[in-house]
Parts: structure tokens; C-alpha cells; sequence
């Protein structure tokens, strides 16, 4: 099970790269093979308002929907839209091309909520 | 409740199997994943662990009688070594149980129920009949897809069962099973599962879990007891008329059957498909919706593998039933478009 050093992760299995003051947010290689199979993803609107802990995008895979909360807080700048055609991408590269949205953020320090590689590898019994 | 685990359970764990509880029991959802699983019932051939289902036995020179008011379908027109999908009515027409009946001897009838109704399935039928519950020392597996003939072949026409030795082991095969492909159900004492769950594998059987059981049975609109037809829907609502002998004599529900029948009902359990090229999949409790108006409710959807499309089943108002309606499926609060579309969806050799 891979677990990026570079990353940060949230309880619920989302990962962020810090790229300035904006989020990358995808799902954890853990949780894409949980879920397996992804099958549709709904994207946020770009421009929504996100708050940190709050559900704001769905993966589907064959079998059920699972929701994404957004690991912080911030204006959706971007969204994968390649996901649309291709949600597979979740699957096949979660920490590259299956990226789901990205966060202009407004709290910064909220980052320091979120778990380090080492302690998700714990959570996840990695 | 804990968990029950089929004498598999273990093998199941050491081949990396995500359990999910179902039924009451703790049973693999996938091994490898969903779609791979699916694939290789289609094209070659998969091996289901259905233990968890019941098995009765029922049996003396009343079990015929008993048994045809009690099912929907004519147990008289089975023979010796024959098999039967019959429903299992209230007074009120709805289903208790769908279930598969053998005829294993002249005067003995053997049911196989789902494992979510034994108990309930037990008590209903005991009040007419002595019922030997076998479900608790008898395992199964389902060998099904195209190439399930190259690993066992019994010479059994389909729709038929047979006593006979599977490597060794005694074993009752019928060649019956709940993925729209050829295959075989095989039961089993419970000690001889895990040495001929292993043979087959050795053979080539890809082993599949629950997920892909259930996209392989709503490609092919088999009804879920639970989901799509439950003790508030009728055979008829379910388009079930031919398991359904009206002339046979009387039934629990014939009454009631009878009168939808004649008069018509006022739903219909329709199979769709998802029409716009990316879509989420249709999911149980989803709104149905004909021009903007609630029609019906999803009972069961999915993401088809085969067709590569949203597929499912749900109840929708008799004068919206019709194949080649269009409607829509309310996906959190969105609408998508769908077609009322002719079942099954998926027919072999198609």
C-alpha cells in the first residue's frame, strides 16, 4: 500500500498536496482499493465554497457511492475533468492523474490537523 | 447478532477476500474486484461460495400436495431429478421467499431459500408440513459461465439435479444457477467444501464474490428477495406471471394474484438503462420520474459491466411501464435520463 511522504492525509482516507496556498485533494491508494472498480465521480463546481470535514465530491464504485470530504477549507479552483471520462484514473494512479479538485485555501493552519505519512500508514495498519 | 461463516470462510480470508456481512453471514464481496469477476462468468467460468442459502428438506406422501398450496408454480409438473423456480405467497399475494424446489424422489422435495429468510421460510412451511432443515450441515457452491461444462460435465439438461460423486465427494448438482450463464449448483456436506472449492479452483474457476453475483443477476433481471420483490410486492407486480399456475387449484394468494391478473396491477417492476454517456450508477431507493412526476422507486441498480452502462430495477405505475419509456432517475437531487428497457438486459450468447 503506497503512502506518499510528500502528502497529507485526512481520517477519512483524502490526501493533499500543499502547492502554496492551494490544496490538491484526491483519495489515498488504501482507499481506492477499498473501493475498487471506480465507476463515476462527481466533481464540485468550481467556485463552490468547501469547508474542511464536509462531504463535497462522490466516488462511485460498482457496488456504492462513497463520499469525499474536503480534507480543508476554500474555494474550489479546479477540477479533474478528465475524471468525467475516465474515472478509472482514481484507481489506476491515485496520487497522479486520478487528482479529484483543488483548493484555493483559507486557513492555512487547518493543515496542521491532518495526519502525517507516518500516522495514516498507522491508521490504515500499513 | 454475530456473524455466521460458512465452512469456506477461511479460504475465503487467505485469498485476500473483503468480507461483508449479508444475510445474517459474514461472506466475500470481491477477491479481485468486481469487474474482473464478472468478466470471467461471462467469458470463462467463475465459482460462487452459496452456502449461506437454506436447505430443507420436505418429504411423505402429502409433501406434493402441501407444497403446490403453499407455491405459486405447478410442483405436480416436476419431475423426479427436475427443478423449479417457485414463489412462496401471503395471503395477500406478496412474496415471502423465491425459491428453487428439487425433486429428489418421488414423495421428497428438496428448497433451496435465501439464507436472509431460513428462519422465517422455516416457521411458515412447518405449519403445514414437517421440514427437515438441512441448512446448517450443508454447503454450496455455484460454478457458473461457459466453460463451467469443462470442469464438470454430469450430462444434466439444464433446469435438472442429480445425485452423484464430484471428485470423490457425494454431492447433489444441478445445473441451475443466478447469473444468466450455464452452471451448476453444487451441494455439499459441509466438511467436503473446502476440498472441492479447491479443485475447482485448480481448474481454472476464477473465485467471485457477492458484488459480482449481484451485477451478473441484474444484467440478467433475476429479482433479489429483499430488494425487488419482497412480502409488499406480488409475483404479478414482479412480471413473474409465468412461475405462476393459475390452474393448478388453489394457493396462498391465488386470490389476490388472480384479481391483478385479470384487472390489472397498478405497478410494474421494470428493468432500465442509464442513456447519457457518463452518469452515476442507478442505486436501490432512487426516485423514478416520468416528465418531472415521481413514477416508482429503484429497487436494485449498478453500474453494468457488460453493457457498460447504469442499469437497474424498480416499481413504476402500470400506465409508465411500457419497454421504450422514457424516464428519468433522480441521482442527489439531479435528473438523468434512462429507457424502460425489455428484460433481461443480458441474454447469453447475445
Amino acid at each position: 500500500m503506497s503512502v506518499p511522504k510528500n502528502l497529507k492525509y485526512a481520517k477519512s482516507h483524502e490526501w493533499v498536496r500543499v502547492e502554496g496556498d492551494t490544496a490538491v485533494v484526491g483519495i489515498s491508494d488504501h482507499a481506492q482499493r477499498e473501493l475498487t472498480d471506480i465507476v463515476y465521480v462527481e466533481l464540485p463546481p468550481v467556485g463552490d465554497r468547501i469547508e474542511a470535514s464536509k462531504e463535497c465530491a462522490v466516488v462511485e464504485s460498482v457496488k456504492a457511492a462513497s463520499d469525499i470530504y474536503s480534507p480543508v477549507t476554500g474555494d474550489v479552483v479546479a477540477v479533474n475533468e478528465e475524471l468525467s471520462r475516465t474515472p478509472e484514473l482514481v484507481n489506476q494512479d491515485p496520487y497522479g492523474k486520478g487528482w479529484i479538485f483543488k483548493v484555493k485555501m483559507s486557513d492555512l493552519p487547518e493543515l496542521g490537523e491532518l495526519m502525517t505519512p507516518n500516522d495514516y500508514a498507522a491508521h490504515i495498519g500499513a | 447478532m454475530s456473524l455466521q461463516q460458512t465452512p469456506l470462510h477461511a479460504a475465503h480470508v487467505a485469498l485476500g477476500a473483503k468480507m461483508v456481512p449479508f444475510g445474517g453471514w459474514d461472506m466475500p464481496v470481491q477477491y479481485a474486484g468486481i469487474l474482473a469477476e464478472h468478466l470471467a462468468v461471462r467469458q470463462h467460468v467463475g465459482l460462487f461460495d452459496i452456502s449461506h442459502m437454506g436447505e430443507f428438506l420436505v418429504a411423505g406422501p402429502t409433501a406434493e400436495t402441501t407444497l403446490n398450496r403453499l407455491f405459486t408454480n405447478d410442483v405436480h409438473k416436476v419431475a423426479v431429478g427436475q427443478a423449479q423456480y417457485t414463489l412462496m405467497c401471503n395471503a395477500t399475494g406478496g412474496i415471502i421467499d423465491d425459491l428453487i424446489l428439487y425433486r429428489t424422489a418421488p414423495n421428497e422435495f428438496l428448497l433451496i431459500v435465501n439464507a436472509g429468510n431460513i428462519a422465517t421460510d422455516f416457521a411458515w412451511i412447518s405449519q403445514y408440513i414437517t421440514v427437515n432443515n438441512q441448512s446448517d450441515q450443508t454447503a454450496a457452491l455455484a460454478l457458473q459461465g461457459p466453460h463451467a461444462r469443462q470442469i464438470l460435465d454430469p450430462g444434466l439438461a439444464p433446469f435438472h439435479v442429480v445425485r452423484q460423486a464430484v471428485f470423490g465427494k457425494n454431492c447433489w448438482v444441478a445445473r441451475t444457477g443466478y447469473t444468466g450463464e450455464d452452471g451448476y449448483e453444487i451441494l455439499c456436506d459441509n466438511a467436503d467444501a473446502v476440498f472441492l472449492w479447491n479443485e475447482f479452483l485448480k481448474r481454472g474457476a476464477t473465485p467471485c464474490g457477492l458484488g459480482a453475483r449481484d451485477t451478473l443477476r441484474l444484467e440478467a433481471c433475476l429479482p433479489l428477495h429483499g430488494h425487488d420483490i419482497t412480502g409488499d410486492t406480488t409475483p404479478v407486480e414482479a412480471g413473474l406471471n409465468r412461475f405462476i399456475a393459475f390452474d393448478k387449484g388453489d394457493f396462498t394468494g391465488r386470490d389476490v394474484l388472480l384479481q391483478q391478473r385479470d384487472h390489472g396491477a397498478a405497478r410494474k417492476l421494470v428493468a432500465f438503462q442509464m442513456t447519457a454517456a457518463k452518469c452515476p450508477p442507478p442505486r436501490q431507493h432512487y426516485p423514478v420520474l416520468d416528465a418531472g412526476r415521481k413514477i416508482g422507486e429503484v429497487t436494485s441498480g449498478t453500474q453494468s459491466p457488460t453493457l457498460g452502462c447504469g442499469i437497474g430495477l424498480g416499481y413504476v405505475e402500470a400506465g409508465s411501464a411500457a419497454v421504450g419509456t422514457k424516464i428519468e432517475i433522480e441521482v442527489r437531487g439531479k435528473l438523468f435520463p434512462a429507457i424502460i428497457a425489455k428484460k433481461p438486459l443480458y441474454k447469453r450468447g447475445t
